[in-house]
């Protein structure tokens, strides 16, 4: 066990986590937008910042991606902390101003109408779509695209992602929004990937409830599960 | 060149190689480097080449290309050994001559010789040359003695003889000690310890350790590095080498820029040449180390300079920094400790080993030990590749190695450090060049790039020029560096375009805090330093173009504008036909006029005029 502090109380860690995740387990108030428990901490948002003393040395640091070190002190809410929070919020809000989620942080922490030029984007560029797709199912249908002000998220060339089962694991975790799907009894859209595929019908009840590419993939790696489980939905499994 | 099984073999080669030379023959030696390159280096040597057999002198006269020579400005660069006659500028034409003249007669083509620019007196030998007079040219001074393509020429000099000690006399702790005391700082910007860096690796547990050589150099005008890899690659490889015994490492990388193809080739020869002598793969020297290097090349992104984002690129992935909470030195490579150095810091380590850690200390600042190489690049006399003890002021490097501002310009700033260095205004030219004055006064080393500037200059063009590049080379992956770096460039344009407004000073501030303190990586902690460092020194400027809606050092083309003086104007024509957008009217023997609505301000007309009665207000 790691012990160490967070805004003065004793807590305690194991190898191999992160303080963000132990300060939320904890309840402590950190706001986060590309961090997800169940995906490799990335460190992009930059609003998870903490003030961190190690040693003699205090620095400002995202808790997602900041190891659990024994004896650290974290401060969650330092004037520090909260000057540069702001700041990012500001910088969201201005690329992303009509986000619900950023919108409310900006409400949350007394962010005005941002002083930069308000763009209308919807992405946050947090990437947690990117890896859900990569580190959990395992499809690696799309990536980072461009660099700089450039970047942005997309398949391979920014044509019809042929590695995409259309599962919707990136419309799940995405905090904005922004990736929409659109469901007949016939096929499913991905909308922002560009990926149409048809869907199969639930061999009991006749009724349509997933791609047949989606349940053919994961009954290719799914080990342990009776094949004609994918043939069924849901209800009827 | 047959296998080398041992030091003693490897000493009496070199004996071999010294006894065939004879250090009085009359060699031409031609700069090969970048710059003399793009002069056109390669037809001299051709000349020479014609000439010589032309002559019959090929057996008499040795003929040698060599890495750069650093005096960039004066190419193509031709030295006239033993003597270390100095012409520069040389054309094919000149060859001829030069062989008759100089090296059959011995006479002096003076009109080749540099002239000194205060003096007007020509000089004859190259050490005189006050370029190269204030210089202490330690690692690069070899460039221009070995043809970078022959093994030979580098082991003549002494070549591999630093590895050959430390893999028969001193254990890798001792290497480390010895490197520690030497007090060596990483040249590629952070200026950490090395032995330090090196004692970490080497402790940090894990099986396979790795050792990088970082020649991803990307820094605008910087290019020592990519010299000393074109110039003397075996210099690397033998630092490098030294580095892997110390570390415990088998396996080596050079990470070099695609856009460096000269290096590549030559660090590619280097390294078949090494290989097939038996200095690199298995059983170096009949001392059981093994050791072998690869060469990656870099796609060309900025950021891959980073080292955790070189790293991922070296595994295939995109050049993304991550976190450094655990260091490189223990998790880097495929999750391995792996030690990363600059081309500069390892070409520094076989003269530390041979030279001794008390002649190396003795070079330089408390806490800068050595020398370093910087580009000095900008409104300078001298353009070119120097390297100077640390310590030495910036006003001796600009004004008696780099021969000062030209014509009637005055000396405004010094930019260091690259992109994200700072600009260093006059009042501070007195400092010495060290790792930690230049980051006390705002600015930083960085890989070593030297940009000066006249009073022609804009510092808030300058800002915005930095910043330019910097959010274009920002990976994007973190807001604070993607969105903050665009965000500073949008009010620094602004300005710059008379639409700055009351308070983007203090914005442009508190966006430098935070892209600075809450940023992922370096590229990004460092951004603001341009911006910082021109509002800390010329605040005044940024306020002239906000509050007046005017450049001072009139570059900002929307607060400008272009006026003819109708006293000075003899109504030649000039300017009218040379203007591209037609903005320019006037009748025979009537004064000129421009029209500022058609005017795009690109300053043709100023060059044409004969009567200086263009003005720029």
């Amino acid at each position: 066990m790691i012990t160490f502090t967070i805004d003065g109380y004793e807590v305690e860690g194991e190898e191999g986590q992160n303080v963000l995740e132990i300060a939320l387990d904890k309840g402590f108030d950190i706001p986060h937008l590309c961090y997800h428990e169940a995906l490799e901490p990335y460190g992009a948002c930059r609003l998870c910042l903490v003030e961190v003393t190690r040693g003699n040395r205090t620095r400002l640091t995202t808790s997602c991606n900041y190891p659990v070190l024994e004896g650290i002190s974290v401060q969650t809410s330092t004037e520090k902390v909260i000057r540069a929070r702001r700041m990012v919020i500001e910088l969201l809000l201005a690329r992303c101003p009509d986000v619900p989620v950023v919108k409310d942080l900006a409400r949350e922490y007394s962010v005005g109408r941002p002083r930069f030029k308000l763009d209308n984007d919807d992405c946050i560029l947090c990437g947690l779509c990117e890896r859900v797709c990569r580190e959990v199912v395992g499809a690696d249908a799309i990536s980072f695209l461009g660099r700089g002000t450039d970047r942005k998220v997309g398949p391979p060339l920014e044509i019809n992602p042929k590695a995409c089962i259309a599962c919707g694991a990136c419309i799940y975790v995405c905090p904005t929004d922004c990736i929409k799907l659109e469901e007949t009894e016939e096929e499913r859209t991905i909308v922002r990937w560009g990926r149409t595929l048809p869907m199969k019908r639930c061999t009991v009840c006749g009724r349509s409830f997933a791609p047949w590419f989606q349940l053919e993939y994961f009954r290719t790696i799914a080990e342990g599960i009776p094949r004609d489980f994918w043939d069924k939905c849901p209800d009827c499994r | 060149m047959e296998r080398i099984r041992s030091p003693r073999e490897l000493e009496e080669i070199r004996q071999e190689i010294l006894r065939g030379r004879d250090p009085d023959k009359p060699c031409i030696t031609i700069c090969s480097g970048t710059g003399c390159h793009a002069y056109g280096c390669e037809r001299v040597t051709e000349a020479f080449r014609a000439e010589l057999k032309k002559q019959g002198l090929e057996k008499r006269i040795d003929l040698r290309t060599t890495g750069c020579h650093g005096f960039c400005e004066r190419g193509p660069v031709v030295l006239i050994n033993p003597q270390k006659i100095f012409y520069q500028r040389v054309t094919p034409e000149d060859t001829a001559e030069i062989i008759s003249e100089t090296l059959l007669k011995k006479n002096v083509i003076e009109r080749l010789l540099y002239i000194h620019p205060g003096t007007g007196e020509r000089i004859v030998r190259e050490d005189d040359v006050p370029f190269y007079k204030g210089q202490m040219r330690i690692i690069f001074g070899n460039n221009g003695k070995i043809d970078p393509r022959k093994i030979e020429d580098y082991i003549a000099i002494g070549g591999y003889s630093a590895l050959s000690k430390v893999l028969t006399e001193l254990s890798p702790e001792e290497i480390i000690d010895t490197i520690k005391r030497s007090g060596l700082r990483g040249r590629g910007g952070g200026g950490f310890p090395a032995g330090v860096k090196w004692e970490s690796c080497r402790n940090a547990p894990g099986g396979k350790h790795y050792v990088i050589c970082n020649a991803d150099e990307g820094d605008p005008g910087a290019y020592m590095d990519r010299s000393l890899l074109e110039g003397n690659p075996h210099s690397v490889l033998e630092g490098m080498m030294i580095g892997a015994y110390a570390i415990g490492s088998d396996e080596g990388y050079i990470y070099v820029r695609h856009e460096y193809p000269l290096a590549v080739r030559n660090v590619g020869v280097a390294i078949d040449q090494v290989r097939e002598c038996g200095l690199l793969g298995e059983d170096i020297l009949g001392t059981g180390f093994n050791f072998d290097i690869k060469v990656n090349r870099g796609g060309g992104a900025f950021v891959c300079g980073e080292s955790t984002a070189l790293m991922a690129s070296l595994e295939g992935q995109a050049g993304e920094p991550r976190a450094k909470h655990i260091h490189t030195v223990e998790s880097g490579l495929w999750d391995k400790p792996t030690n990363l150095n600059n081309v500069e810091t390892w070409a520094n380590v076989p003269l530390i080993i041979n030279k001794g850690v008390e002649w190396y200390t003795g070079i330089g600042t408390e806490t800068s030990k050595g020398t370093k190489i910087f580009s000095l690049v900008g409104r300078v006399n001298n353009t070119g590749l120097v390297e100077v003890p640390m310590g030495m002021t910036l006003r001796e490097i600009v004004y008696d190695i780099g021969g000062g501002v030209p014509g009637d310009g005055k000396l405004k700033a010094v930019q260091t450090g690259g992109p994200s260095g700072g600009c260093i205004p006059e009042s501070l030219m007195d400092i010495p060049v060290d790792f930690d004055r230049l980051t006390e006064v705002g600015s930083m080393m960085g890989s070593g790039g030297m940009i000066v500037m006249d009073d022609t200059t804009c510092m808030v063009d300058i800002a915005r020029y930095f910043l330019n590049f910097l959010k274009d080379e920002s990976c994007g992956k973190c807001t604070t560096c993607r969105d903050g770096t665009r965000r500073m460039y949008e009010i620094v344009d602004a300005i710059s375009q008379g639409e700055g407004r009351e308070g983007d000073i203090e914005l442009l501030e508190e966006l430098s805090w935070v892209v600075a303190e809450a940023s992922l990586c370096a590229l990004g902690q460092t951004a603001p330093n341009p911006v910082m460092s021109t509002i800390r020194y010329f605040r005044d400027e940024y306020e002239a173009h906000i509050k007046d809606k005017r450049c001072p050092a009139r570059v900002c083309k929307a607060l400008i504008t272009y006026v003819i003086d109708e006293e000075k104007c003899t109504a030649c024509g000039r300017c009218k036909k040379v203007c591209p957008v037609e903005a320019i009217s006037g009748e025979k023997k009537v004064p000129h006029r421009i029209d500022p609505e058609k005017c795009i301000r690109c300053g043709a007309c100023i060059t044409e005029c004969k009567f200086d009665a263009l003005e720029v207000v």
